[in-house]
């Protein structure tokens, strides 16, 4: 191989980039995505990322609805979201060039594939005409690359086919954006090397492109500067990459472990939910039980048949599924079982966006049941939250008997974060007891600080008893019809999930203590809205944020904290829920700032409306 | 260690809740022949487990001295199977009825046959929908006059052990409500059974749709309109036992034994012939005019259940991977140091 002339080069230092790769969704951008990504994450760079792709598997190759992105903010300082706009994009063909280019900062590096920008990809893309020659792209710093010739040209020796050979042109790009960063390629290729190990020829392949990439811009005069992001001062610790998924599998079966009873999944395939079943079903050694149920009804009654025998039940779903288990639900809080169900939400109604994120199930899981039927509601704020959502759920489930949900979105289901590991001693205790004495046992006596009623699983002698969705007679448990019974159990069910409350921490708001403006927030927003804070506060305005994990019931102290600022402001992924009940149940004339467009808020936009809402109050 | 099992009697089984099925209906007999069956099953009693989903005969588990959980219309299957697969060591029964099972609850029906999940599934079928007052039901003869239908049903019904048979069941039967000797005999079979044993048991409601099985239970036409069958034996009926089932092509024929015709020619019972389709020419007898409808164990084979699987793949995955290490699956992937 002839040896490249490496042209000396200027070298800056700075503190954050954004790149996005774009590409049609055969064209493997999720999976260059995350390679830079764990690299990113082994170099210390603090990061968030943001998949966003396609509802088709594969859309007709080349058109716009095609089309599948992975964006990855990177950074020395801490990184709330996947970032507004982006330093660098790869563009592997018209159709995703004409649906990202808006996002690209004035003057960021674009880098498009040319050879995928003939004829009939311009077609394909609905392009009238070409945005190579047209000079829309001025604006840029536009680098066209023959990224399909280049790979073969790098491969001809291996004696691929074509269509292998193309396969690897994303990392092409790959190597070309690791030179860009100056980032070792070394992680890469002991995935590489995992990843295809009985197959040591697409291996090589890719390495081969990657390293073609990296070459290309080092021999290419066009590239002038190479960017330096030094790591992050993130707390001291053992770290990992997460995503939301990952972390509710990881908790579950840490709670199971913490409570020391075997862990039931039923669950129904479900974008963006399913990768939690598939992460579970591997942890059999755990003595972890997965059943994928015929629909999310069996999902769920299957859950409350294990929680009944002494599991720890969950079940996992988004939105439609969600809907289909509502009436299971009522039956799990009528005969007072713990079960966790998780709502990864996407967006709707009905099939709507199945691939993109929404935050618009909180009203059904406060409210979606027949007849008076309350439940813990916890959300996860970021990705690694959801590890820690996963235990907090399962231990309130079962010290109160009661099924909990979880609210999570596709936005943390699929974006990943540096997590630090937590050690074993830091988990919380979950301490379980089945009821085993005869001795005065009643099916509904309960305990007086939970009011839970006792856990008397099939098989335990002498506790023969029967329980099921008939209202029940308070104490026995026995079929009940009686009105003033009826008036009481409804009552002692909404009142052991309002004691839950002794177990929910007083918030106290990021920012300032008091002032002007409160921004409160639940779910991911999370990102956007700290962001949006520090950025704000920086400016000397008097605002803070409250973040509610836990949304049923709410922090004792929240309407004591919503009265010591003159506005409130609550940015939601749908048209005002949380808003909605703060409203009712604080009387509080708070307003909403509300995006319901599968996609996570931008910091900017809730920047906008702390300005613009602090304009009026002034 | 050895644990000599109580010695238990129908009464152990009985509870102190007032049973609330209408006088005469036939599922106080279901119930008297299932208490009748438990004692002598030689299983704690603690170990038993009845649910159910709801309609009347799914008010069944309140009046069983068991553990027992009435859940949600059509979906006993699921909460069964979610309670066997993970507490295999117990006896769970599933009590449920016509639009139970087949209606509401088909889709869950089909997938625990299906997975030949160790439950007992007992099918009160009364061609009606009982609890909510006379609908017609999916086990109802096209043309049923009932409530919802005043000019009579549209629907052509399904035949209960056709459905299950066509989901590969295992163990199929049939019994019927009066005939408590035959159900004891028939229950004790089921809970012999590795597998799901899917029993429909011909029940009467007698408020709304009073004799829906007359013509096999009345006593000058049942021997006539029924046969008995059983393994081994050859498919006689009638009440002179003049009659027989034999093969003709690919389908059964009645004929009259005698006039050369002698037991040899006939089928002789085999429920554990791997091929459903024998069962299943079987259960198209019924309604088949000049065919009596059959009663007993169709089908009785042995096959893979989903929870002795899966149970079987956690222990396996614990054998050779050593007890998960918690600490080693949260640091798994690629960590690193931030000091
Ligand atoms: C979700 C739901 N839909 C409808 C009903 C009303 N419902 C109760 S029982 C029943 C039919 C029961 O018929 P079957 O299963 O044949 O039982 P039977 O009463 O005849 O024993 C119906 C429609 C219900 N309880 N729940
Ligand atoms: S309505 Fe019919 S099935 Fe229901 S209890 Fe009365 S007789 Fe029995
Ligand atoms: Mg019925």
């Amino acid at each position: 191989m002839a040896t490249i002339e490496t042209l000396p080069r200027k070298r800056e230092t700075i503190e954050q980039a954004v790149i996005r790769f774009a590409g049609d969704s055969g064209d493997g951008m999720q999976i260059t995505g995350s390679q830079f990504t764990n690299t990113a994450a082994m170099l210390g760079n603090d990061l968030a990322t943001f998949p966003d792709f396609p509802a088709e598997i594969r859309a007709p190759a080349g058109t716009l609805p095609g089309v599948s992105g992975f964006q990855i903010n990177f950074s020395s300082r801490d990184v709330f979201t996947a970032g507004d706009a982006v330093d660098v994009l790869v563009a592997m063909n018209p159709a995703a060039l004409a649906t990202n280019v808006a996002d690209l900062k004035p003057g960021g590096i674009l880098i498009v594939n040319v050879d995928n920008f003939k004829e009939v990809d311009l077609k394909k893309a609905q392009a009238k005409t070409n945005p190579l020659e047209d000079h829309s792209l001025d604006g840029y710093r536009l680098f066209p690359v023959e990224l399909t010739k280049l790979t073969r040209l790098a491969l001809r020796d291996l004696g691929l086919d074509a269509k292998s050979m193309d396969r690897c042109k994303n990392f092409f790009a790959l190597g070309m954006c690791y030179w860009l960063y100056n980032r070792p390629m070394d992680h890469t290729y002991k995935w590489l090397d995992e990843k295809f190990g009985s197959k040591p020829v697409l291996a090589e392949a890719n390495k081969l492109a990657m390293k073609a990439g990296y070459a290309y811009c080092d021999a290419t005069e066009a590239f002038q500067v190479r960017y330096e992001v030094p790591a992050a001062k993130l707390e001291p610790g053992l770290y990992r990459n997460i995503s939301g998924n990952s972390a509710l599998a990881l908790g579950f079966v840490a709670a199971a472990r913490k409570a020391a009873i075997p862990l039931f999944q039923g669950s129904y395939p479900i974008t963006p939910a399913s990768d939690i079943l598939h992460e579970l079903s591997m942890y059999k050694e755990f003595g972890v039980m997965t059943f994928q149920a015929e629909d999310e009804i069996a999902a769920m009654t299957s859950a409350i048949g294990a929680a009944y025998g002494g599991a720890l039940a969950i079940t996992t779903t988004s939105g439609p599924g969600m809907a289909l288990k509502m009436e299971a639900i009522g039956l799990a809080i009528a005969v007072e079982l713990p079960i966790v169900i998780c709502d990864i939400q996407r967006g709707g109604p009905s099939t709507g966006l199945p691939t993109k994120t929404e935050q618009a199930d909180l009203l059904q899981a406060l409210y979606g049941r027949n007849s008076e039927a309350p439940v813990p509601v916890l959300a996860a704020a970021t990705p690694g939250d959801c590890f820690w959502m996963a235990l907090e759920a399962s231990r309130i489930a079962l010290k109160y008997m009661v099924p909990v949900i979880i609210l999570s979105d596709g936005y943390l289901a699929n974006g990943a974060e540096p997590w630090k590991i937590p050690a074993l001693e830091e988990l919380p205790e979950i301490p379980v007891k089945y009821r085993t004495e005869r001795e005065g046992f009643m099916p509904y006596s309960r305990d007086p600080n939970t009011l839970a009623r006792p856990w008397a699983v099939p098989g335990t002698p002498g506790l023969e008893h029967r329980i099921g969705g008939l209202e029940k007679q308070d104490v026995t448990g026995n079929v009940n019809y009686e009105p003033l019974n009826h008036e009481r159990m409804v009552r002692l069910r909404a009142a052991k999930v309002a004691a839950v409350v002794q177990d929910v921490p007083d918030v106290v708001p990021a920012g300032d203590p008091d002032g002007d403006l409160l921004l409160v927030g639940w779910g991911s927003t999370f990102g956007p809205i700290t962001a949006a804070l520090g950025a704000q506060r920086a400016r000397g305005r008097r605002i803070g944020h409250v973040h509610l994990r836990h949304l049923n019931p709410l922090p004792k102290n929240l309407g004591e904290v919503l009265k010591r600022y003159r506005k409130v402001v609550v940015p939601e992924m749908n048209l005002g829920q949380l808003l909605w009940v703060l409203r009712a149940k604080y009387l509080v004339d708070a307003e909403g700032l509300n995006k319901i467009q599968g996609k996570p808020f931008k910091q900017s936009e809730v920047e906008a409306k702390i300005e613009e809402t602090l304009r009026e109050i002034r | 260690m050895t644990t000599t099992l109580p010695v238990y009697t129908k009464k152990d089984f009985q509870t102190d809740q007032e049973v609330r099925w209408c006088p005469g209906c036939g599922d106080y007999a279901i119930l008297s022949a299932v208490q009748s069956v438990f004692p002598e099953l030689g299983i704690p009693k603690e170990k038993f487990v009845v649910v159910s989903g709801i309609g009347c005969s799914s008010r069944f588990p309140y009046y069983m001295n068991t553990y027992g959980f009435h859940t949600i219309h059509g979906r006993a299957p699921a909460v069964a199977t979610g309670l066997k697969l993970t507490r295999p060591d117990l006896e769970v029964w599933v009590a449920t009825g016509d639009g139970d099972a087949l209606s509401i609850g088909g889709n869950h029906t089909i997938h625990m046959i299906r997975r030949n999940v160790g439950l007992k599934v007992l099918l009160f079928n009364n061609k009606i929908y009982g609890l909510t007052k006379g609908q017609y039901s999916p086990t109802s003869e096209m043309g049923k006059k009932a409530k919802s239908t005043p000019y009579g049903s549209v629907d052509r019904p399904f035949n209960p052990l056709s459905l299950a048979l066509g989901a590969e069941a295992t163990f199929v039967a049939r019994s019927v409500d009066v005939f408590q000797s035959h159900l004891k005999a028939t229950l004790k079979r089921a809970a012999a059974h590795q597998g799901t044993a899917f029993i429909e048991i011909l029940q009467n409601c007698n408020i709304f749709n009073d004799g829906a099985w007359e013509n096999l239970t009345e006593r000058d036409v049942r021997d006539d309109n029924t046969i008995a069958i059983e393994h081994g034996q050859p498919l006689v009926f009638g009440k002179n036992k003049d009659k027989g089932i034999r093969m003709d092509g690919l389908d059964l024929e009645v004929v009259a034994l005698g006039n050369g015709i002698t037991e040899k020619d006939l089928i002789i019972h085999d429920e554990r012939h791997l091929n459903p389709a024998y069962a299943f020419l079987l259960s198209r007898m019924d309604g088949t005019p000049g065919f009596p409808t059959p009663l007993g164990v169709l089908r009785a084979i042995d096959a893979p259940r989903y929870e002795a699987g899966m149970n079987e793949q956690v222990r396996l995955a614990i054998q050779k991977k050593g007890q998960g290490d918690l600490t080693k699956l949260l640091r798994a992937g690629d960590t690193w140091e931030v000091r």
